[in-house]
């Protein structure tokens, strides 16, 4: 036992156990593809889901292509439009964003944001992403088997979805989409335990928990949510599994297929919906969480100013957390489920509106009064909230029942989840990037570029989702591939060309991003030590890039929380989080 | 100054985007006009929200943007502005949900003078099965299926004898009559979704799911089906016609009959003096 007590000055603990270095890699495989090292880890992971989103991106061109020029292009058949939006939907939410955000934000960040030399699980985290990896490849194979991927929408309701009309049903598609969920959910669960035990065990003396930066909140809540939800996703992917390949009947009644009795009988399709909703719903949460913690910290550091109401905000990431296990069949008002589960679960859903709206109002309070640099990363984040708001909103139209019933289905809902759980994060997604690259990289990605990427993106991104909503009010519902109908009129055409255009310039914006990420890694403006002067510890460690093994001889101790920007008497517009300088002169403060 | 003028222009965009754009539900044609006026009590709120909270936004960014010298207020937190806000947001969140969740309680309590009606899916079309002089729709079941009873009625049901099939084609309905829509698939889920009808609902093979409404106004409308069923999901399509009373009762007179089909032949027509007991399927 360490015989060091307490600071009674500074109330920093004694290290309780002994600060062993992480492992070190000795050879070009242990280095370069088996890496052991969280900070490498999260670029894989981050690499792997950019690249197979990018094929989400080009399948989201097709789709917008047969909506926006209906019969122009012949090689986009019903089968195929109904594959490319199921993978263009499954890739987006499963592979790219859930992956991005705890693979890869999260092991960047993690072990740097609570002062820890690496995952508590080297090993583990290591095969996380290859279980990943082989997750994306099996999905991708699907595109190559034969009949093509599964078509099932990314919402794999049974019993079309393991059934002839439904493209991929009999053939490979769905057996692969399932194996490939199936592997996601093993590698996560690698991952998600490490991410949760490091923010639990590892951080350094004096980081308590109501000091952690919002960003390691968001991350540490949306990972203990996914271990809890994927697992439904997990058993309905080998329950449906076993209906395709075994013949169980877990999901499926009897039925007639195209005037033929089939040996099916007795399962349930509501049962599916209730699992995957149980897994779905937390999953809007769980891109949604992240991303509320990421933009809390770049609002923090952009405007010079502490996160308002800190403690609320982190109970309303916890509370919003819980909350969201007990509203899942909001998704299922119109599904045929008992009637009287819709009192209860719009009551819920609403009740979820009031925390979340509190979280909009402290960032908007964070800006008030501020000293507000408008850099990319700010940019990016007042994006994110003024689509998140939009969002968010129309939220509240389909939770609350009845106004659902004539909504659900319609180009409405793809509007509304588009906003709030589509643009919103990636705006987020990518004011961390030009965030944390000079940390990463060592050096600044171009201003210039990047202030076309974000005006092209961010008003690109609301002219296609804000008229959106209109369609579907009209009437028009989601996955259709024509959608031309009695009470459609011609001016719906013409708004639907419109939004494919946008959609395609929104595209092209991207490979600027891109394009200005290689440039930079080669020309960048050399970043300095701290150039946005924030106070977390990320940006204190001895060598910027960090390290293997992330700080010097000694761990950093913490003597405050990450948010101590422009206090009144301080030297400075920052304290960093292991300056023991300056107290503050907030009570209250953590 | 470029932002914040943004934000305000995406404010004024949005907002006369919602007020001068031609697109907007379709005239309504039930008696869920309820369902239309929660939805424009929350255009409102939501939309009254949406444009104070980004109009303060964008005078904050404008305000308070750098200039050498600013220093930001120091203030971590604000209980009473909290409290407030949280108060403010709840009571906003409850002027929506109370009107919401009455007009639920109507949707799904069915009047009791409603007829009970039967919309059959399958990929990729729809069927319809009306009750006969009895007023009563026979008992049904995918195992008896086959090509001269395509609806699956069970042949040994009298009740079902006298019941309207009608195999592919077009639904009729009287005006200003409550109807109880039961709904049933043969194979996948479907959703029957007649736009101007304002409710819908999934149909779920080896269950009967139902809404019910009253046709308010005469005319064609297009069915569609609102959850996906395979390729053919697009295209299945079909008309709803809400007749008079009396054309209704004239087309009425021309569809057949379960008992007329090859496979209902053996059944008893139903005595309606004596009906037997329930007949919800
Ligand atoms: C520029 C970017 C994007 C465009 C233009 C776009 C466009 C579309 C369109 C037009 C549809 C469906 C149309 C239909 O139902 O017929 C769709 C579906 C979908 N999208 Fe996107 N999308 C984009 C980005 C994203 C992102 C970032 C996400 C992540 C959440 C996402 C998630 C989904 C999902 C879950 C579906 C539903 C698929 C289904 O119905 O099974 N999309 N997208
Ligand atoms: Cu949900
Ligand atoms: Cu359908």
């Amino acid at each position: 036992m360490s015989s060091v007590s307490e600071d009674p000055d500074t109330g920093i603990p004694p290290a309780e156990v002994p600060d062993l270095p992480p492992p070190h890699a000795h050879g070009f495989w242990s280095r370069w593809v088996f890496s052991q090292d969280a900070k490498y880890i999260a670029l894989q992971y981050s690499g792997t889901a950019i690249a197979i989103g990018l094929v989400a991106l080009v399948l989201s061109w097709l789709i917008r292509m047969q909506l926006g020029f209906p019969g122009v292009f012949d090689f986009i058949s019903a089968e195929a439009y109904y594959q490319f939006i199921t993978m263009h939907g499954m890739i987006m939410v499963v592979y790219l964003l859930t992956a991005i955000f705890l693979g890869g934000f999260g092991n960047y960040l993690i072990p740097l944001m609570v002062g820890a030399r690496d995952m508590v699980f080297p090993f583990v985290n290591m095969l996380s992403f290859w279980v990943y990896f082989l997750a994306v490849v099996v999905l991708a194979a699907s595109f190559f088997a034969p009949g093509g991927p599964t078509g099932a929408g990314w919402t794999l309701y049974p019993p079309q979805a393991i059934l002839s009309g439904t493209p991929g049903g009999t053939q490979w598609g769905i057996v692969l989409m399932l194996v490939s969920l199936i592997l996601f959910i093993i590698g996560f669960t690698m991952g998600g335990l490490n991410y949760a035990v490091t923010v639990l065990q590892a951080r350094t003396r004096g980081m308590t928990l109501m000091r952690m930066p919002l960003t390691i909140w968001g991350i540490f809540t949306a990972t203990v949510m996914a271990l809890l939800a994927f697992p439904a996703l997990f058993v309905a992917s080998v329950m449906m599994l076993f209906d395709r390949l075994l013949g169980t009947s877990f999901f499926m009644p009897a039925l007639v297929e195209m005037g033929e009795q089939l040996s099916y009988g007795g399962g349930s399709p509501i049962v599916f919906q209730h699992l995957f909703w149980f897994f779905g719903h937390p999953e809007v949460y769980i891109v949604a969480l992240p991303a509320f913690g990421i933009v809390s910290d770049l609002i923090a550091v952009h405007a010079r100013k502490n996160i308002f109401g800190y403690r609320m905000m982190v109970w309303a990431i916890v509370i919003i957390g819980a909350l969201s296990f007990i509203v899942w069949a909001h998704h299922m008002y119109v599904s045929g489920m008992h009637p009287y589960f819709g009192f209860f679960f719009a009551t819920t859903t609403l009740i979820i509106a009031v925390p979340t709206a509190l979280k909009v109002y402290n960032w908007i309070l964070t800006l008030w009064r501020g000293d507000i640099h408008l850099t990319l990363p700010m940019l990016f984040a007042l994006g994110f909230i003024v689509t998140f708001l939009n969002g968010g909103l129309t939220g509240l139209f389909l939770g609350n029942v009845v106004v659902d019933v004539p909504l659900s289905d319609t180009m409405f809902v793809v509007a509304h989840f588009h906003m709030v759980m589509g643009v919103a994060p990636i705006m987020v997604i990518f004011g961390a990037i030009y965030h944390w690259f000079p940390l990463i990289s060592g050096r600044m990605l171009s201003h210039r570029m990047g202030l076309i990427h974000f005006w092209v993106t961010f008003i690109g991104a609301y002219a296609i989702f804000f008229p959106m909503h209109y369609v579907g009010l009209v009437g028009v519902p989601r996955r259709y591939p024509d959608i031309s109908a009695s009470f459609v009129p011609d001016s719906v055409a013409t708004l639907n060309a419109f939004i494919t255009v946008a959609a395609l310039t929104v595209g092209a914006a991207q490979m600027l991003f891109l394009f200005n990420v290689a440039w930079s890694l080669a020309r960048g403006r050399k970043a300095g030590h701290n150039p946005w002067r924030a106070a977390s510890l990320e940006w204190q460690t001895p060598e910027v890039p960090p390290r293997h093994g992330n700080w010097g001889e000694e761990l950093p101790l913490v003597y405050r929380w990450a948010y101590d920007y422009s206090v009144p008497g301080a030297p400075r517009d920052f304290i960093a989080q292991d300056d023991p300088g300056h107290r503050a002169s907030w009570s209250h403060v953590p | 100054m470029i932002v914040a003028a943004s934000l305000v222009l995406i404010v004024l965009f949005s907002v006369a985007f919602h007020l001068v754009s031609p697109w907007w539900w379709t005239p309504i044609a039930s008696n869920w006009g309820y369902i239309d006026t929660t939805l424009v009590i929350t255009f409102w709120i939501t939309g009254a929200v949406f444009t104070a909270v980004v109009l303060f936004m964008a005078w904050c960014v404008f305000r308070y943007r750098h200039k050498p010298g600013r220093v930001a207020h120091y203030e971590p937190e604000s209980k009473r502005l909290e409290i407030w806000l949280t108060a403010l947001t709840a009571l906003g969140v409850a002027a929506m949900l109370a009107p919401g969740l009455v007009v639920w309680n109507r949707f799904i309590t069915v009047p009791d003078d409603a007829t009970e009606i039967e919309v059959v899916a399958q990929q990729w079309f729809w069927s319809y099965r009306l009750p006969g002089a009895d007023g009563q729709l026979g008992s049904s079941d995918v195992t008896w299926i086959s090509a001269d009873n395509p609806l699956g009625l069970n042949p040994h049901d009298r009740l079902g004898a006298d019941d309207v099939v009608i195999d592919g084609g077009d639904l009729h309905l009287p005006i200003g009559k409550p109807v109880k829509v039961l709904l049933r698939s043969v194979d996948v889920l479907h959703d029957f979704y007649v736009p101007e009808f304002r409710a819908k609902m999934d149909m779920v093979p080896g269950m009967v799911t139902y809404f019910w409404f009253t046709p308010t106004r005469t005319g064609e409308f297009e069915v569609l089906c609102a959850e996906l069923c395979g390729t053919g999901h697009g295209y299945m399509r079909g008309y709803v016609l809400i007749d008079e009373e009396a054309e209704y009762e004239a087309w009425l007179g021309e569809q057949l009959t379960f008992a007329g089909l090859p496979a209902g032949e053996g059944v008893q027509v139903a005595n309606t003096a004596e009906p037997i007991g329930g007949s919800d399927p």
